[in-house]
């Protein structure tokens, strides 16, 4: 299964990124596997809806996690339609965070965790 | 003829050269453009009546036509369409209206309702009418108020723009197709480099344009340097005049009670007639 996780660098070693939308990268994981793949968040500098777009585009990677710091309301809707699970308050690095994954640490978030624009002054 | 007051600062004294830049002429019209908090008719006693609204087409989506191509959604600039899975997401408040999603649906499943943003007014008397836009608290932008009102420039007038600050979209829509343009500023470092970003703007727009310094006195020289270096036309300097405050205060613009500056927007009218 694929998961995403917003990262500030590329690889597994980079640092979590606490913004959904705005993150720097996403790093991609088959948690089967364990390869990874770092790709840019296209969304970061959208004049607007840049959570809804970052939402669509791990939906269309095929991710069915996505694990991040905050969630601001309108990704939440639209993580929520495409069936992806939400995994906010994360810390520490990206291989921390699947290792934690990995053992059921983790718990879903079923609400945003942040209002609308939290992402932009960052 | 068309001129806007326009500045990249805000406070340096917009609404006050174009209240008394219009006040000073004959034959003229005042349209406030800054549709997030127009002042312009604080200066005027007559009340401000509702003319009309002014709406958006928002779409609507036929979901049992629609085949979730995500055409749309791909075309949106603003992201307001997601389609995730099998479903279609429409965040409204992201929507600028702007009809690409309908033009662009392969099986016209996008239908266009009307979504109000805000209402158009209007108050002045009849030598010098004065005309606003107010935009609905919670809507993001302002432009489509901006364009409407524009259509209420009267040819046969010469109408004065108040511009909303900055060098956004609102700005740049209130400094565009009109004959001049006032750019005021204070001689303070701020309004210098507020200065610099709205020439910027205004170069590549087209439009000609002049400064208009307010509040002389206070700060130091370096507006008047960079003019001279930039070619750009001083129109005017107005002193920091403790008793334009004073008038202002009570709500008195100063071409009212200080005839020496009904003069001077004069001159300025003068001086925008011969550039252009």
């Amino acid at each position: 299964m694929k998961i995403a996780i917003t990262a500030k660098g590329i690889g597994m070693d980079s640092e979590i990124d606490p913004r959904f939308g705005r993150c720097g990268y996403f790093v991609i994981i088959d948690t089967e596997t364990m390869e990874s793949e770092s790709i840019v968040n296209g969304s970061a500098m959208a004049s607007g809806g840049a959570g809804p777009q970052a939402a669509q585009a791990i939906s269309k990677i095929g991710a069915k996690v996505i694990i991040t710091g905050n969630v601001g309301p309108n990704a939440h809707q639209t993580l929520e339609a495409a069936g992806i699970e939400i995994i906010t308050g994360s810390k520490g690095t990206v291989s921390e965070m699947v290792e934690r994954y990995k053992k059921g640490e983790l718990s879903s978030s079923d609400s945003p965790t942040v209002g609308s624009h939290a992402g932009m002054n960052k | 003829m068309k001129i806007t007051v326009a500045s990249g600062k805000g406070g340096t004294g917009k609404t006050t050269i174009a209240v008394n830049l219009a006040m000073s002429l004959e034959n003229s019209m005042l349209i406030d453009c800054d549709v997030e908090g127009p002042n312009s008719h604080i200066f005027f006693k007559e009340p401000m009546v509702k003319l009309k609204d002014v709406s958006i087409p928002a779409p609507k989506f036929d979901l049992d036509t629609c085949t979730l191509c995500g055409k749309c959604a791909d075309f949106c600039q603003y992201n307001a369409i997601s389609i995730v899975g099998e479903k279609l997401l429409f965040f409204d408040e992201l929507c600028h209206g702007c009809g690409g999603c309908k033009i662009i649906c392969p099986v016209d499943a996008i239908t266009e309702v009307e979504h109000i943003v805000g209402v158009i007014e209007k108050g002045g008397t009849a030598d010098l009418p004065v005309y606003h836009g107010l935009l609905n608290i919670s809507e993001p932008f302002g432009v489509p108020i901006i364009n409407e009102l524009k259509q209420f420039a009267d040819d046969k007038k010469t109408t004065i723009f108040d511009s909303p600050p900055g060098t956004a979209c609102p700005a740049v829509e209130t400094m565009r197709d009109v004959d001049f343009c006032i750019l005021v500023t204070e001689p303070t470092p701020f309004g210098l480099h507020d200065l610099t970003l709205t020439v910027d703007v205004i170069r590549e727009i087209g439009t000609p344009f002049g400064v208009v310094v307010n509040r002389d006195g206070i700060g130091d020289d370096r507006v008047d340097r960079y003019c001279e270096k930039e070619n750009i036309p001083l129109l005017a300097k107005i002193s920091n005049d403790l008793e334009i405050a004073r008038l202002y205060s009570n709500g008195i613009p100063m071409v009212k009670g200080l005839p020496k500056y009904r003069e001077l927007f004069e001159e300025v009218f003068d001086k925008i007639k011969e550039m252009i």
